[in-house]
């Protein structure tokens, strides 16, 4: 079965499929990207592992419920990979490792070998990222898959949601090792652009980020923080956020406060899924497809 | 002696005592004198009439909220914000302004405004300070 096929059906058994098309990508110029590969990952966010509230009555058992629906999608993808918020934060630094060891251990459960984590400011603004490192590694790398070039950014070690000028540096040089017409993907946790300013919903320097990247005409960024799909543009980059794993919020700017959405008894994990992204061999379209927690 | 009176004198104190001006980001938008009154450590030109003399606000920033979280201004009146945090850098950020301010402990911190519209105008903590960070913002309530 083709994986075209296979969104189809997922799409008819709940999920959602959204078609990620690239502003300026119809045309492809100098360098050849024959060896780009069909591929599809999967993004997990904001699990907020420790958190208690009711806001999700079932918080301590939607984590393994969605490791159990990707494991049982019908083909495995390519990697998955977690867009912050692993944990919900604490003062505690010995909760803090407790609860990240926790997550780790309730992954672990994934069939894909590959898993690649980022920290959200809930894991690691209060201690500048020391124990997600413990237990992850680096708050930012880069990888290659099959022709697409990742570029995992953070933009919460710094209490203050900045890309720090360490991590700036390495990002241009990055950067410039690319083809101005390479599919690249960024992964991230805040947005990089002013979503929602009176929320906190923006990375402080995210706008010297983006015109880095400008230049670059195959550029998708995945990215976590505000519990919910949400789809922009700017200027031919094209930035999607994914849903939570512990509960919705509401839309950017839509209320007074930023408050969850209450839990829905009759709807349990209403607004909370994970996603699909298949890479399409040109490597710079994604197709998108939205899954529950539980599926039907 | 009550913790808030404690604060209080403690906040009047500093002022006195003269805590530097810190700086903060570009204001556009604002006016030319809270955009001067921002960016430099240099005294405010001085007022011709006592009606210019900036009103002060004190604020104090502690996890996980600001007190005051509703402060009521005048169209056109400049208003100091003098803001004291008591436990963490947090930071005052004022989108609409295009302003914002880290709150260090121990120093005061001086924001200039002068509202042109009336309106509602919020304001929050921009960096994160734990488990309730999310709660701690505030508005200005701008009349006419």
């Amino acid at each position: 079965m083709q994986r075209r096929d296979f969104l189809s059906l997922a799409a008819l058994g709940g999920g959602a499929v959204y078609v990620s098309a690239l502003a300026g990508c119809a045309h492809r110029a100098g360098a050849d990207y024959a060896s780009i590969q069909s591929f599809y990952f999967v993004q997990l966010s904001d699990t907020h592992w420790g958190y208690s509230g009711p806001a999700n009555p079932d918080a301590a058992v939607t984590l393994r419920k969605a490791v159990a629906s990707v494991n049982a999608l019908a083909e495995q993808p390519d990697f998955v990979v977690f867009t912050g918020d692993l944990t919900h934060t604490t003062d505690d630094p010995v909760e803090r490792r407790r609860r990240l060891a926790e997550f780790k251990s309730i992954v672990a459960d994934l069939k894909v070998s590959t898993v690649r984590f980022i920290p959200g400011e809930h894991d690691a603004s209060l201690d500048h990222g020391v124990a997600f490192k413990e237990f992850f590694g680096d708050t930012y790398f880069s990888f290659e898959h099959k022709g697409v070039h990742f570029i995992a950014l953070d933009n919460v070690s710094d209490p203050g949601a900045k890309v720090d000028d360490a991590q700036m540096q390495w990002f241009k040089a990055e950067l410039a090792k690319l083809d101005k017409q390479a599919p690249i993907v960024v992964i991230t946790h805040r947005p990089l652009f002013d979503l929602a300013p009176k929320w906190d919903w923006a990375t402080r320097n995210g706008a010297a980020v983006v015109d880095e990247l400008m230049p670059y005409q195959n550029v998708t960024v995945f990215y976590g923080h505000i519990h919910q799909e949400h789809h922009h543009m700017t200027g031919h980059i094209t930035h999607h956020s994914a849903k939570s794993l512990i509960f919705p919020l509401p839309a950017p700017g839509s209320q007074d406060k930023r408050t969850p959405l209450p839990w829905d008894p009759s709807q349990p994990y209403k607004g909370l899924g994970f996603r699909e992204v298949e890479s399409e061999q040109t490597g710079k379209a994604f197709e998108l497809a939205e899954f529950p927690v539980v599926r039907a | 002696m009550s913790n808030n009176t404690s604060r209080r004198r403690m906040l009047r104190q500093s002022l006195i005592m003269g805590s530097g001006l810190t700086a903060v980001s570009l204001l556009p938008g604002l006016s030319a004198w809270a955009q001067a009154q921002a960016q430099s450590s240099k005294p405010a030109p001085k007022p011709t009439t006592q009606a210019s003399e900036p009103r002060t606000i004190e604020m104090v920033a502690q996890r996980f909220k600001f007190t005051p979280n509703e402060i009521h201004l005048k169209k056109g009146e400049k208003v100091v914000l003098a803001i004291q945090s008591l436990d963490f850098v947090h930071g005052m950020n004022i989108p609409d302004f295009n302003m914002r301010a880290d709150l260090f402990p121990g120093k005061i911190t001086r924001i200039a405004l002068q509202p042109q519209h009336s309106g509602t105008v919020d304001f929050l903590c921009d960096n994160f300070c734990g488990d309730g960070h999310e709660t701690m913002h505030g508005r200005f309530i701008v009349s006419d």
